[in-house]
């Protein structure tokens, strides 16, 4: 084709008269318009089988679609009230968990000194005995509460049915004190109730959504996150107080990067204004609330101008957003926040945000705080049945303490198990899907504890740190591979939800229910496990409930009749405390010799040359629970240290401004020193605090594929402020120095 | 009229959480360190000024993709709705259309071939939303025909300004991004 330009080359060709074309490629675009057939990667399920999520604690339904017996991919259960359809990026990545090459595969007894992690591998039949006959001995020696249970995820109700049978009520979950205990606390004194999990509240309707240190949207409470956006799309706007410009900060109308441990400082402000300036709900603190005039009197002189020098916002700040939080009253919502242990004085800070919200009448209102429902459930006959009297719970010191805890404190539980510390000593541990080391603040006390014990028993999936000091480690199948409970979750649209087996347990693990019945029975309380699957439990507790089993077991969900759940839909307004009012000042607090009103204490200030630490949650990650997870790891493979960027300038000990990308070390005030850990060098941090996501650094020699990424803030983390309200360990009480990573060999 | 799918991605809405990074690499198989999407997050200003905006980021289905125009076998082509596509078959792995892409959206399959977001058109062509988009919490990402009006992805950029990545490379992307 002589003479033909390279324009009119491919015209031929795309009129389609070119044969001598297809010798080119410059034919591309006219060979591509047929022939190519689209492939499909074939990861579409044979078989769906519906279940629900145990990756974190908010418990998604999932579809997990299965080929031959692989879990190719897993979705969301459109027809779960909590999923919707859709899943967070962990509940999509629990075959992570499922295939992870490192799983706990047969039992396990030790081998050598505690801590060593040199365990003998053996049969089911010999792991059990011996950890049964360990229990025996505890209960023979110094009685059954001498066992404690530490639990984490709805898989731990079996091994409380084994707990209650045996005789021991000393349960705990770090979920309370070391997490939402202190808004749980707060709320109740408010409003006589608690928040419970899902929390009751209307993100969805509210039009300005407030977030007091809460980063919602890094930490992936599914149906919260659904909601948050649904508002943002809606045209909600939000108001975030956080040190750091978190994902929420980038979509707010106002950010307040407030110095640490200064929360109650500007929400007792906040209230100066909207008090001072009327710009409360009166007629609804009129009809239900008592305390108001003291509260008017406590607030006062606490002016934006008194509150500037302490937390670092600016008067004129802290005036605007009372005035735009008040503006979109009741449908204003205050967020509860979820982990709220950080400075020991956390109660309070809860209660302040629960007064706010009382005083932008936003409690049982559209937009606010929600009433809900539940759908009945009862118990197992048998499980019920064996509950006998039981003694106490030994987590408070033996003078006593902490009145306002509603649930057992984890760490008291720790602390009894020091000899003399509680009303009776603690002697045994089990550890149900909860890593200790990492879930309770301060290491060394924890690793004291378990040096008083005679036994120590861990029933999980991977071999993390706590069941490297363990006597025995039973191997739990993932909740993908298990029968597990029906779950009756408090919720706007009420629910029953059913975990079953997907694919049959990998390895030699087994399911929670076969383990907790297996050592009952040995124990010789066979008679509170009466079933011979977990599907004959299953499928009598539906029934006593009066579910469709077969609905149950086809969709993974029963739904119930929403009952009213605001004002706006008829609900009437009642409230559990002992005045039967939403109590602005407390007098069960009064008499309890608390603060009746919320004060603010300042905290204490860096040491020169440290930051305060602070921690949080990424989207890809539960807790320590997840680093593991190979298929998470490609997104987010470990944590880093948020350092502001003038900081990462002028900081003495380094040859040159820190950059993103250098390798430190973190130092904590007693000398506790972090692995290395990759510097983020940031402007979304204030200068007078570092920022770590939890649950890294870890020293497993199990954990191949986590142990030694990025910074562990449990070692760091070994002080600690107690709540002397409801007992919550406040962690951000730590403060780290950086030093120059030291060159591996 | 054949259609023209395109995807809209509503930063407001997007929180950078990943869920459609991991669905990808469920739905498709993908091996490990390989991905079809992932997320860009853009901080501008300086303490405690600042702005920030987060995108879910994906081969752009370009009108004039540069991809194909290099391509020397023909394994990249435009397919079905405008959706640019690479032919396994076809491909010996060379790597144009990996320099030529301006968007960095694409990369060589361990199996020797060039691969990139689909769309997920086998799963369009069963008439189910590609898998980041279903799977999106946030409800960030909208897919559809550009030129049906009541197509959801139509539906997200009515009323918007939307933008595209790199304008001034004149690819004229598909995947449109609004705040």
């Amino acid at each position: 084709m002589p003479g033909v330009t390279r324009r009119q080359f491919i015209r031929i060709g795309a009129a389609g008269t070119g044969a001598a074309a297809l010798a080119s490629g410059l034919a591309t675009r006219w060979w591509g318009l047929d022939g190519h057939e689209v492939t499909d990667p074939q990861t579409g399920g044979d078989r769906i089988v519906p279940t629900f999520c145990d990756v974190c604690f908010w418990r998604c339904g999932v579809l997990a679609h299965v080929k031959g017996r692989r879990v190719t991919k897993l979705t969301g259960n459109p027809k779960h009230p909590l999923a919707r359809g859709r899943l967070c990026p962990r509940g999509y990545g629990a075959t992570g968990l499922l295939y992870d090459p490192d799983r706990l595969q047969r039992p396990l007894v030790r081998a050598r000194k505690r801590g060593e992690e040199v365990f003998e591998a053996v049969s089911w039949a010999t792991a059990l005995d011996r950890v049964a006959e360990g229990m025996a001995k505890i209960r023979d020696t110094h009685g059954p509460e001498a066992l404690a249970l530490f639990s984490h995820g709805c898989g731990g109700s079996w091994f409380s049915q084994l707990m209650a049978a045996y005789g021991s009520p000393n349960i705990g979950a770090p979920s309370y004190a070391q997490c939402r205990g202190p808004r749980e606390a707060g709320h109740s004194l408010t409003f006589g109730a608690g928040l419970g999990s899902p929390e009751a509240i209307d993100l969805e309707n509210a039009r300005v959504i407030t977030l007091i240190g809460s980063h919602l949207g890094e930490n992936m409470h599914n149906t919260q996150v659904q909601d948050l956006a649904a508002a943002l799309g809606r045209g909600a706007e939000l108001v975030v107080v956080d040190p750091r410009f978190s994902t929420a900060a980038g979509k707010a109308r106002y950010w307040l990067p407030i110095k640490p441990g200064t929360d109650i400082a500007l929400l007792l402000a906040w209230m100066n204004v909207i008090i001072d300036e009327r710009r409360y709900d009166a007629a609804y603190l009129e009809a239900h609330a008592s305390g108001f005039a003291e509260l008017k009197g406590h607030v006062a002189d606490r002016t934006p101008e008194w509150a500037w020098p302490l937390t670092g916002l600016a008067p004129e700040l802290i005036r605007e957003t009372a005035r735009f939080i008040a503006g979109a009253r009741p449908a204003s919502l205050i967020h509860p926040g979820r982990h709220t242990t950080w400075y020991g004085d956390d109660t309070q800070r809860a209660r302040a945000m629960a007064i706010l919200a009382a005083l932008l009448g936003s409690y049982g209102r559209r937009g606010g705080y929600l009433s809900v429902g539940k759908m009945k459930l009862p118990p197992h006959p048998a499980a019920s049945a064996s509950a006998r009297k039981l003694r106490p719970v030994a987590d408070k010191p033996k003078a006593g303490g902490f009145p306002f805890a509603d649930e057992t404190l984890a760490q008291g539980l720790r602390a009894a198990t020091i000899p003399g510390t509680a009303a009776y000593d603690i002697k045994g541990w089990l550890v149900y899907g909860t890593n200790l080391l990492y879930s309770l603040p301060s290491q060394a006390e924890t690793l004291h504890a378990i040096d008083q014990l005679d036994l120590l028993v861990t029933v999980d999936v991977l071999p993390a740190e706590s069941a490297g000091w363990s006597d025995g480690v039973l191997p739990e199948c993932t909740y993908l591979e298990r029968h597990d409970v029906l779950q009756s979750v408090a919720y706007k649209q009420p629910f029953v939800a059913l975990r079953q087996e997907v694919v049959p347990p990998m390895y030699d693990s087994k399911p929670g229910w076969w383990i907790a019945r297996e050592l009952g029975r040995r124990l010789g309380l066979g008679a509170a496990f009466p079933w011979a699957s977990a599907t004959e439990y299953l499928q009598a507790r539906a029934q006593a409930g009066g579910y469709d089993w077969s609905e149950l077991q086809q969709t993974g969900v029963v739904l119930g009749r929403p009952t009213a759940t605001c004002e706006e839909e008829g609900l009437k307004l009642t409230f559990g405390t002992e005045s039967g009012t939403i109590e602005l000042t407390s007098t069960a607090l009064a008499k309890a010799g608390f603060d009746p009103l919320p004060k603010f204490y300042p905290p204490d200030d860096p040491p020169p040359g440290s930051f305060r630490l602070l921690t949080g949650r990424a989207p890809l990650h539960t807790f320590s629970a997840t680093s593991n997870n190979r298929l998470l790891g490609e997104c987010y493979p470990e944590n880093e240290v948020w350092v502001n960027a003038t900081v990462a300038r002028s900081l003495t000990g380094f040859a040159r401004p820190l950059q993103t990308g250098d390798r430190v070390m973190l130092v904590n005030q007693t000398g506790v020193k972090s692995g290395p850990v990759t510097v983020r060098v940031t402007e979304r941090i204030r200068g007078d605090c570092v920022f770590l996501v939890h649950g890294w650094g870890h020293t497993a020699a199990g954990l191949r594929r986590a142990r030694g990424r990025g910074a562990s803030d449990s070692a760091l983390m070994t002080a600690y402020k107690t709540d002397p309200i409801m007992g919550g360990t406040g962690m951000n009480v730590n403060f780290v120095r950086l030093e120059k990573a030291e060159v591996r060999a | 009229m054949s259609p023209r799918y395109s995807m809209a991605v509503d930063t407001r809405r997007c929180v950078g959480c990943n869920a459609c990074v991991i669905a990808c690499k469920e739905e498709n198989a993908l091996p490990p360190g390989a991905f079809r999407d992932w997320i860009a997050t853009e901080t501008k200003g300086v303490f405690p000024h600042l702005q920030q905006e987060i995108r879910s980021e994906r081969c752009n289905h370009c009108a004039r993709p540069p991809c194909v125009r290099v391509c020397p076998t023909g394994a990249s082509h435009v397919n079905a709705g405008g959706t640019v596509l690479v032919s396994p078959r076809k491909c010996t792995g060379c790597s144009a259309c990996i320099t030529a892409c301006p968007y960095d959206a694409r990369f060589i399959n361990p199996k020797g071939y060039a691969d990139k977001c689909t769309f997920c058109l086998h799963r369009v062509k069963q008439g189910q939303e590609p898998a980041c988009v279903a799977s999106c919490p946030t409800r960030a990402l909208a897919f559809g025909d550009l030129g049906d009006p009541q197509s959801p992805v139509a539906r997200a950029l009515r009323a918007r300004t939307p933008k595209v990545l790199k304008a001034e490379t004149g690819t004229e992307p598909h995947v449109f991004f609004t705040r």
